[in-house]
């Protein structure tokens, strides 16, 4: 049973455009699946490997922005910017591997948050080349139903999903799992620490990129504090991993619901404007006290009540 | 024929010189003991050796090699297996997942990775112990999974960092028990820390004593329990009553 889960939410997700649910609705199923690849490219990286980053808008935008300046400057689809991005990730992060990935713990955390902050001036400022403020626009969206947006980040989801599965699984994993719990130990037992972190930055940067790259198509409007924004974007990625559960393969998908269902119901509470993010922030804040591992990592915790209860009655 | 050569080595931290001109041979099979008191440098010899530190001065050479600016992973590869005083078992793996992460350096896929470690875990008798999550193990134990974990990096050469200290009279003999069997029935070559005399009495070939980063003994262990300059390090000047 447990084997055949990611299958079977597979399925049901696959039929799910066909009970004709509203355009609203598909579009809180869209940005889910889009949270949901964003958190488990950061995943790799902080959650498995250790390296915690809040600068993952760094990588977010410049997926986004890939996509958008081939459609402003080379005129053709902005759909090219999935497939072009992978390189240009891997590039981006093998040169932000070899300057920040010799600091350790809350120092490579402050680079990393540097890095989100220097991608966004950079794009506010380089007017010539990204329009700056005025952001990069579609023309014209390839489709107007979002039936098939959501199966384009079905597949990009789903193939992030037994990506990380199976590198988790394999020799990879190990070393990813042994630097994060001990770095001069896995030296030590003949780990490249240095190496194997590029590798999962690269993974991690590149999956977080082509989310960047299909939030432009989606969204067929990008501004730079808008992809490259810390709070909407870097600590939001870091919340839904820990929300959901780090280090765990549903943690991100679990977190990504929890996030964008909290954030449209309380934005839709009436009568408390803007007090709606204190309330988030507050939510936020008991679910880090309470499951300090997250909802898939402490689950068991949220269902001992029941447990016991049963128990008694028994 | 001797596997590790350290030459003239020199450490400094700063204004402190942890090492001074330290050289000594350790020969292809043979158990050498590496004792002195607290702050002798011994734990900065093997950082060196390791590469976790490169020298100030001097060289260290794997058989004839010069390795001394090497990373410890790739001494690692090279065959330099080491375990440490303060153990650092990558706390939330279970002790298989533990021993199958080093057991990687030398297999291919997990299958045969995993072959490894289960047999280093029988060797070491931690095999019961296998899917117990290695932070919860009791301090005997993690010693153990620490030398399991060298181990099953297939060395030539191990480096044991006080593999004994804080275990009781039972553990010990458990220990001296594997430290005997990793030399004669897998034929590797043993460096070993330790404050326990009687362990290191027994189970060496030859002892190499430091004091304040200076060597100043080398011998064997009967040399060394007469030798008037070790006593003298380890109890004071007073003691020739």
């Amino acid at each position: 049973m447990k084997k055949f889960l990611p299958l079977i939410i597979l399925a049901i997700l696959c039929i799910l455009p066909l009970i004709g649910l509203s355009s609203y609705v598909m579009h809180i199923f869209i940005l889910v699946l889009m949270w949901s690849v964003i958190g488990m490219g950061w995943n790799i990286l902080g959650g498995y490997t250790g390296q915690v980053s809040f600068g993952h808008a760094a990588f977010f935008g410049m997926g986004a922005y890939t996509s958008g300046l081939l459609y402003q400057h080379l005129g053709i689809s902005a759909w090219w910017g999935l497939p072009v991005c992978v390189v240009i990730l891997t590039v981006l992060s093998l040169i932000i591997g070899y300057i920040c990935l010799r600091l350790r713990g809350a120092y490579f955390a402050l680079a990393t948050l540097a890095l989100g902050e220097v991608c966004r001036v950079a794009a506010e400022n380089l007017v010539g080349f990204t329009q700056g403020n005025m952001g990069i626009m579609l023309r014209e969206r390839t489709w107007v139903d979002k039936t098939w947006y959501f199966y384009v980040i079905l597949i990009i989801a789903a193939g992030a999903f037994f990506l990380i599965k199976q590198v988790m699984e394999s020799k990879l994993g190990y070393y990813f799992v042994a630097i994060r719990e001990d770095q001069d130990a896995a030296e030590s037992l003949g780990i490249n620490t240095t190496f194997y972190k590029t590798i999962s930055l690269c993974l991690s940067g590149v999956l977080t990129g082509i989310a960047g790259a299909f939030y432009m198509n989606y969204m067929g409007y990008i501004d730079p504090s808008m992809v490259f924004a810390l709070s909407e974007v870097s600590i939001a990625t870091v919340m839904v991993v820990m929300v959901g559960g780090a280090a765990t393969y549903w943690g991100p998908l679990v977190g990504a619901v929890i996030m964008v269902f909290l954030a449209e119901v309380i934005r839709s509470l009436p009568h408390i404007g803007a007090a709606h993010q204190t309330i988030f922030g507050i939510i936020l804040i008991f679910i880090i006290m309470f499951l300090p591992n997250g909802i898939v990592g402490d689950y068991r915790k949220l269902l001992k009540p029941f447990k016991s209860r049963k128990g008694a009655s028994s | 024929m001797s596997l590790i050569e350290v030459k003239n080595v020199s450490k400094q931290f700063g204004g402190l010189a942890a090492l001074t001109d330290v050289s000594f041979v350790l020969n292809k099979g043979e158990i050498l003991g590496l004792i002195g008191p607290n702050g002798a440098g011994k734990t900065t010899m093997f950082n060196v050796i390791n590469g976790f530190y490169p020298p100030t001065k001097g060289d260290v050479l794997l058989k004839g090699e010069k390795v001394s600016n090497l990373k410890p992973h790739v001494l690692c590869k090279l065959g330099v297996a080491r375990t440490f005083q303060v153990v650092k078992p990558l706390q939330r793996m279970s002790t298989l997942d533990n021993v199958i992460a080093s057991a990687f350096i030398r297999t291919k896929g997990k299958a045969e990775a995993q072959e490894v470690a289960l047999e280093v875990l029988k060797f070491t008798n931690l095999y019961d112990d296998r899917n117990v999550i290695s932070k919860s193990l009791p301090l005997g134990k993690r010693k153990r999974l620490e030398i399991a974990r060298a181990l099953a990096t297939k060395p030539e050469i191990i480096l044991l960092d006080e593999s004994f200290a804080g275990l009781n009279p039972t553990e010990i003999n458990e220990q001296v028990e594997i430290v005997n069997r990793i030399r004669t029935e897998r034929g590797i070559t043993i460096l070993i820390i330790e404050h326990h005399m009687r362990v290191i009495m027994s189970i060496s070939d030859r002892i190499v004593v430091l004091s304040y980063g200076q060597k100043i003994a080398e011998g064997t262990p009967l040399e060394i329990g007469r030798n008037p300059v070790v006593i003298e390090a380890y109890l004071g000047e007073a003691h020739n009553a």
